[in-house]
């Protein structure tokens, strides 16, 4: 990009986002009922009315748009987390839209407790038979980085241990003052799938959120916006589908599915014109434990193998040099549903961009990176979040 | 002692699909079958029409020796529903024709897994119509 052409998100911002109450169970939502509380609190984050609404994304568009009163509005039902996001922005940039609603919402899902969480669950007919699940799915992924770098389970602990206390200093988290954790009661949990003690683990819960995402010149009414600096995708192929094989290459000139994200990330910062060492706050998508090894790795914040030894020194907490997941994530603060978990990575950010974070502010935070996704998946989504806009 | 065993009946048993019954059919006569790409010879696992490498839409199911050795492996003590008796212990298995493949090590017990541990297919009932290949200490 040469100095004279915009930034390709320069005209949007991320005016409003919203968090709904998250906890093990609301028994009285259902998935889009709380995505439809998350929505009304981020228009009413940014101060926006509900009729200047003229798009909405996210899986669950129509019923939103139905029951909201939008018609006609524009509606893009395919996207998830960082990806509707962007889709969102470009509705804006291309002049579809002026004001796009990005919700979601899990409740209700995860009735049979006896089983993991039904999205936890592949019925694809070649890993259903062998008891394939997301944490056997990201446990193939982890063993490769442990026998090709040495990575142990006292590194993973130590991560997991970090966004676990992350969680207990938050009041808003579904086991908000359930810690502090030790790396040693990481350790101590029972075993899920090994390498994964439970507390390598994320949990399962129910809430819902949403997004605003307006024209530059809208944004502000209520709250200090937030700007888009960079964002890309990476796939491999389907998740929970296709064997999770770290040395997974479809093109023989890029690099293995072990470091999915690493093209996405690479978009991202050469859209922001930034590196890695200009990211204040990392908001990591935390499935497992090792994924967030495997991610420093793959955006670019320390190299091949060193990983594990990064997150042992103390880096990821929250005094240390990237505060890393600093709600709690997934295996604190929240994990409801595909949708939902994903987007909380950018609101997250976005608090912590306006520096109105209850816990763990970052101080005087200026750049954000937020994740989706991960190895065992063979998909991972990166979005750099600025307060100054592009 | 935690030896790691096939699974009984009961699991979720693979809904075989168009493209992939002749890997179905020969898991059936004990036959491990993979996808060979008859234009350039890409092998894979699967049910692919089309050709990852070169697009070419000809491929052909050929048997496997079935033979290879341990590329990652995890042991779940914590099932995903509770048909699954614990511990198993899902792996990719590297083949020797060069291809990875999804499955389970059973007859050894978990301490005796590492990298590169030689492994041969072995194949047994999950449903009635649905055999599936493990994999073995060779």
């Amino acid at each position: 990009m040469t100095a004279h052409s915009p930034h390709p998100f320069s005209g949007v911002a991320i005016a409003g986002v919203c968090n709904t109450e998250q906890a093990r169970v609301l028994p009285d939502h259902d998935s889009t009922s709380i995505a439809l509380v998350g929505a009304l609190g981020a228009l009413a984050d940014a101060g926006v009315a509900p009729h200047e609404v003229d798009g909405v994304v996210g899986t669950d568009c129509a019923q939103i748009a139905l029951e909201l009163g939008l018609g006609p509005c524009t509606r893009r039902p395919s996207s998830l987390g960082i990806p509707a996001l962007l889709d969102a922005a470009a509705l804006i940039t291309t002049g579809q839209c002026n004001v796009v609603l990005v919700a979601a919402g899990g409740a209700g899902m995860h009735t049979d407790r006896s089983s993991t969480a039904p999205w936890t669950r592949p019925a694809n007919e070649l890993v259903v038979g062998y008891g394939l699940f997301t944490a056997a799915e990201f446990a193939l992924m982890a063993r490769r980085h442990m026998l090709m770098y040495g990575t142990t389970p006292e590194q993973m602990a130590a991560v997991a241990a970090v966004i676990r206390n992350n969680g207990h200093a938050n009041p808003a988290a579904v086991y908000a003052g359930r810690g502090p954790f030790s790396p040693d009661d990481i350790l101590a949990s029972r075993m899920i799938a090994d390498p994964f003690h439970l507390l390598d683990c994320a949990t399962t819960s129910e809430g819902g959120c949403a997004i605003v995402v307006t024209r530059a010149e809208r944004a502000g009414a209520r709250a200090l916006p937030v700007f888009i600096l960079g964002g890309a995708s990476d796939s491999f192929g389907p998740a929970y589908v296709a064997a999770p094989v770290w040395d997974f290459q479809p093109r023989p000139d890029s690099f293995p599915a072990g470091l999915v994200g690493a093209r996405a990330a690479g978009i991202a910062f050469a859209m922001a014109g930034i590196a890695p060492t200009d990211v204040d706050v990392a908001e990591l998508y935390d499935p497992f434990s090792f994924e967030i090894i495997r991610q420093l790795e793959a955006f670019g914040f320390c190299g091949p193998g060193e990983g594990g030894p990064f997150v042992a020194d103390g880096n990821i907490g929250p005094d240390g040099i990237l505060p890393v997941t600093t709600d709690g994530g997934t295996m604190s603060f929240s994990h409801p549903g595909i949708n939902a978990q994903q987007l909380q990575r950018v609101i997250r950010a976005t608090e912590q961009l306006r520096g109105t974070c209850a816990s763990n502010q970052v101080k005087g935070a200026e750049v954000a990176l937020c994740s989706n996704g991960g190895a065992g998946a063979l998909f991972c989504d990166v979005l750099l979040l600025g307060r100054d806009r592009p | 002692m935690s030896l790691l065993l096939p699974q009984p009946g009961g699991i979720p048993a693979p809904h075989p699909s168009l493209h992939s019954r002749p890997y179905w059919e020969g898991c059936r006569r004990h036959q491990l079958l993979s996808q060979r790409c008859a234009v350039c010879s890409h092998r894979g696992l699967g049910a692919f029409t089309v050709c990852a490498r070169c697009q070419a839409t000809s491929p052909v199911w050929e048997p496997s020796a079935g033979t290879g050795s341990l590329y990652s492996w995890t042991v779940v003590w914590r099932p995903p529903d509770p048909s699954f008796h614990v511990p198993y212990a899902p792996a990719v298995v590297r083949l020797d024709e060069g291809f990875f493949m999804l499955s389970a090590v059973i007859g050894c017990e978990p301490e005796a897994l590492h990298e590169g541990l030689r492994l041969v297919v072995e194949f047994h009932p999950a449903s009635d119509n649905i055999t599936l290949p493990y994999f073995r200490p060779a």
